[in-house]
């Protein structure tokens, strides 16, 4: 078990560095940002003096290395627009765009498992055949459009729901949230079911095909055999087997559901990360955008690990390996 | 004769799909008394397994019984509704398939797949089941229990995994099992041990048992009766000493003579030329006669089942009447 | 029952044809396709001729008539553009772009996973390194970054699109390859010194297009959706060649004043079109999967 957490947090860090230096290359190489920091009246002699005082002169290996010993301090550059340090800005913008992810994700579980089973275990039912419809179609629209969509029914003709940023914030261990407050409630809703939208289909889709691959098993004919009732047969013996890579793909889901955010954010304004990240690309913050990859590829490379580590503890047969024994 | 605890009357059971009607089961006909064993043997698709899964009310769509009596007891068990089926299933009936790591849930613990089987038919303690299932692994052989009972089943070998199964089945004391090839997969060794103790079981708890397999030596040492499934048909039936001496449906022979300890030794195993039939193709009249030395013309109707007075029977127009004799002491033609 | 000839291709269409489901999507993108190639042809309007615009007819609602006479059936845009002509015009290159990448994309991924599962060694590992890495990003970030280090344009947009879908063909192909490689008919071949390449050609690939063509249909919708989510977020296609994407994105501020129409209507025509595929490649799957014969 050592073994492997040593080997994997190596790969991890491999994929870091060599994340960073694709990164860092790409974005150091778009436009020249000083034709968008400095006055188009500045003379000359400001113009290199503020190519100085950014530190665009240097090469680009040379500024890369730079940036590798700071980024090791924790420092990965100052925003050109903001003039803050660019991970206190990420980092401030992060707890919004978790907040979403995390809520998008509450919904879309607890609502998927359940449809995915009723569609794998009757799937030629009309119920059955309506959840695979409505998954097809929840998978195949555009989330900005569905976001569109949310808008026009619920911001603008019912008028139940606000669309645009996040509402009133309450402190929870000093991190500002919004659900703990009616408005904030409010608005998280729409953006949180937009983003919950795509990964629900893809859940139901998941668990049904795992469904109906479960009922064929040998053991469910055993346990029917036994004489146990349907509900005790579906509600443990299958899902207990369906569990385990259904939890490792929500995990995984996760990840992706923090970058997803990026379209939401920007559609409903919620002031996350994502919404940072467009806005950045648009005025050539280069150090903000960096922090940002940088931050959203160690996300995922903790993500990943926390699900490998969960698969194996709970799938009994990796956890306690086989012991053919006698 | 001991009275009979199953009963199995013209029981037929077809699936209706797409494709056409496949009849899996078609008019099979035994029964077997208390602490008696039958061996149902057959090919695979001959319908053996089916009429077991029928008999345990385990058919799902697109299959259903369309007739026939199957009487556990003397009451009749066919025309019960789910719930009813799902209450004599794990109590008075009792099934064992044949791949134990299968058959046992991988992520459940071997505990709570014993305990369930009792606490789905009983309200009792946790603890007087715990100690019924200690009771019941002891019984298969099992010894330290309680370290197998804490355990999951890819921590057992294959015939250990079997004797939990067997154990499982045996929990609630029930009156019939059916055990589906339970020892296919497992090494010859293993095989010889548990069909010796299931035996003993039988014959100590007066449990009925219907042993399902393609391998007529392992039925020989085990079973009291005998009956032969070919292409979801019932093809002979008799006490294992007349089966074996005498076989009278061609097919019976046949299969006899395909045994390898049956064959001389550098010859060629003799087989059944042809193959088993598409059960959506299959031949008008009898079933087996595009593969049978005897077929005439007659072969065309279908045979009815032909009980003599000995109490064995055969599906046949030209069953055999004579002793079976292994090949190579006899002096007359093959078949 | 009488035995009839018939050709895989028969056979395939009509197991195909055993969904109304998927013939409806289909007949759906046939006309969908056609109205994007002849898109000049059939719109009343040519939407980026700004001889032919009209000030004056701007924001005109679905069904309004301009003071001319002219009826604009989806209504207009805020520059007096007809909608519909927008969609027709959006549509082609939403298609344009969509196809040509998702193409480029399965050639360069058939490539790479052939060589991937025929070479195998440390060629086969970085490959497939590099393609899970890969995957295991969401491609909407890939792009975006891409995007923002490359610029507008439709050739870039493409080449981001092709950078984020070759790694699934890649995968694919290897996967099926490599069942093939192992196969007798194989060592056979290579016993007998056919050239690697000949052996590619005519007995690895011929197993391998089956599940390409479910996952490359499936790709095309992807990157039409990849593509206006990009133009929308205004990364992607320049306003001189607007997309789909991009006419959403323009509808998008008046959605509040409730001229829905200017956003919507792309929008829907760009989920027909999705949804369309979909349809298609869910009944392919099915009849393609090898694993679902009977």
């Amino acid at each position: 078990m050592f073994a492997f957490t040593l080997r994997r947090l190596a790969q991890s860090t491999f994929v870091l560095v060599a994340m960073s230096f694709i990164v860092f290359l790409g974005v150091y190489a778009i436009g020249n940002p000083i034709d968008l920091l400095v006055n188009p009246q500045a003379d000359e002699i400001e113009r290199a003096r503020a190519t100085v005082a950014l530190g665009l002169d240097k090469p680009i290996l040379e500024q890369y290395w730079i940036f590798l010993k700071a980024a090791a301090r924790g420092d990965l550059g100052r925003s050109f627009v903001y003039n803050v340090p660019a991970i206190d800005l990420i980092l401030s913008k992060l707890p919004a765009t978790l907040e979403l992810a995390f809520a998008a994700m509450l919904i879309a579980v607890p609502l998927a498992i359940p449809l995915g089973l009723v569609a794998g275990l009757k799937p030629d039912s009309l119920i059955g055949r309506a959840i695979m419809a409505g998954s097809i179609l929840g998978f195949s629209l555009p989330t900005f459009w569905v976001g569109l969509v949310l808008i026009m029914v619920f911001s603008v003709s019912l008028g139940w729901l606000p669309s645009n940023g996040r509402g009133e914030t309450t402190l929870l261990f000093g991190v500002p949230v919004s659900f703990l407050t009616a408005d904030g409630l409010a608005h998280l809703i729409l953006p949180a079911f937009n983003l919950a939208l795509f990964k629900l289909s893809l859940l139901i889709r998941m668990t049904r095909a795992s469904a109906r691959e479960a009922m064929l098993q040998d053991y469910v004919k055993f346990a029917r055999a036994k004489g146990l009732k349907a509900s005790r047969v579906i509600g443990v013996h299958v899902l207990k087997n369906i569990l385990i890579p259904i939890v490792t793909v929500i995990g995984l889901e996760l990840g992706s559901v923090i970058a997803f955010a990026i379209v939401t954010e920007s559609i409903f304004a919620w002031p996350g990360t994502g919404k940072l990240l467009i806005d950045s690309i648009n005025q050539l913050d280069r150090p903000v955008i960096v922090a940002y990859l940088m931050v959203i590829v160690g996300l995922f490379i903790i993500i990943n690990f926390v699900v490998d580590v969960l698969y194996s503890m709970l799938d009994p047969r990796v956890r306690l390996g086989s012991a053919a024994a006698h | 004769m001991s009275a009979s605890l199953l009963e199995v009357d013209r029981l037929r059971m077809h699936f209706f799909t797409r494709a056409g009607v496949v009849r899996a089961v078609d008019d099979v006909s035994f029964s077997i008394g208390e602490g008696r064993i039958l061996g149902l043997v057959g090919e695979s698709g001959s319908g053996k397994s089916m009429t077991g899964y029928s008999i345990m009310g385990l058919i799902d769509a697109p299959g259903r019984i369309v007739s026939g009596r199957i009487s556990l007891e003397g009451r009749d068990i066919a025309t019960l509704d789910a719930e009813g089926r799902r209450r004599l299933r794990g109590t008075k009936m009792a099934m064992i398939f044949q791949d134990p790591m299968m058959t046992l849930n991988p992520v459940l613990r071997i505990d709570t797949q014993m305990i369930e089987a009792i606490l789905a038919h009983e309200k009792v303690s946790r603890e007087s089941a715990l100690a019924r299932c200690r009771e019941a692994l002891v019984k298969v052989g099992i010894a330290s229990p309680d370290e197998r009972l804490h355990s999951y089943p890819h921590q057992f070998s294959g015939g250990m995994r079997q004797r939990v199964a067997i154990a499982i089945a045996l929990l609630n004391r029930p009156r019939l099992i059916i055990a589906d090839e339970p020892t296919t997969a497992l090494d010859v060794t293993i095989q010889g041990q548990i069909l010796f103790e299931m035996r003993k079981l039988c014959r100590e708890s007066g449990t009925a048992l219907l042993w399902i397999t393609h391998d007529l030596s392992v039925v020989a040492g085990l079973a009291d009766e005998i009956a032969v499934m070919y292409a979801g048909r019932l093809v002979e039936h008799g006490s294992v000493d007349e089966v074996l001496d005498r076989p009278r449906h061609p097919y019976t022979r046949g299969l006899m003579y395909s045994v390898p300890a049956s064959n001389a030794r550098g010859r060629p195993l003799r087989q059944i030329p042809g193959m088993t039939p598409s059960t959506l193709q299959l031949p008008s009249g009898c079933a087996f006669r595009e593969r049978c030395a005897r077929a005439d013309a007659a072969c065309q109707a279908e045979p009815e089942y032909i009980c003599t007075p000995d109490g064995c029977g055969a599906r046949c127009f030209h069953p055999h009447d004579d002793p079976f004799v292994l090949p190579f002491e006899a002096k007359e033609p093959v078949a | 029952m009488a035995e009839r000839e018939d050709s895989p291709f028969r056979r395939f269409a009509a197991e195909f044809a055993e969904s109304r489901l998927a013939l409806f999507g289909l007949a759906l993108l046939v006309c969908i396709a056609t109205v994007a190639l002849l898109a000049p042809l059939v719109s009343p309007q040519n939407p980026y001729d700004l001889a032919q615009l009209d000030i004056m007819d701007s924001k005109l609602a679905p069904g309004e008539q301009s003071p001319l006479g002219k009826t604009y059936w989806l209504g207009t845009d805020d520059q007096g553009r007809d909608m519909l002509s927008g969609i027709f015009f959006g549509l082609r290159i939403s298609l344009l772009v969509g196809v040509s990448s998702t193409v480029i994309a399965l050639a360069l991924g058939l490539l790479l996973g052939l060589i991937a599962a025929y070479a195998g060694g440390w060629v086969d590992t970085v490959i497939m390194r590099v393609v899970d890495i890969q995957l295991s990003f969401p491609a909407i970030l890939i792009a975006l970054v891409l995007l923002a280090v490359l610029g507008q344009g439709v050739g870039k947009i493409i080449f981001a699109l092709i950078t984020v879908q070759w790694a699934y063909y890649a995968r694919t192909v290897r996967s099926a390859a490599l069942v093939e490689r192992q196969k007798e008919y194989i060592e056979a071949a290579r016993v007998l010194a056919l050239p690697p390449g000949r052996i590619l050609l005519r007995h690895l690939l011929p197993n391998c297009i089956p599940p390409l063509i479910v996952v490359a249909t499936v790709q095309v919708a992807h990157a039409i959706t990849l593509e206006a989510t990009l133009s929308f977020l205004g990364l992607g296609l320049p306003i001189t060649e607007p997309s789909l994407g991009l006419l959403i994105a323009n509808g998008f501020q008046y959605l509040m004043s409730g001229k829905y129409w200017i956003s919507f209507y792309p929008g829907l025509a760009l989920v027909l079109t999705i949804v369309a595929i979909n349809l298609v490649a869910d009944q392919l799957r099915d009849v393609l999967n090898p694993r679902l014969k009977r």
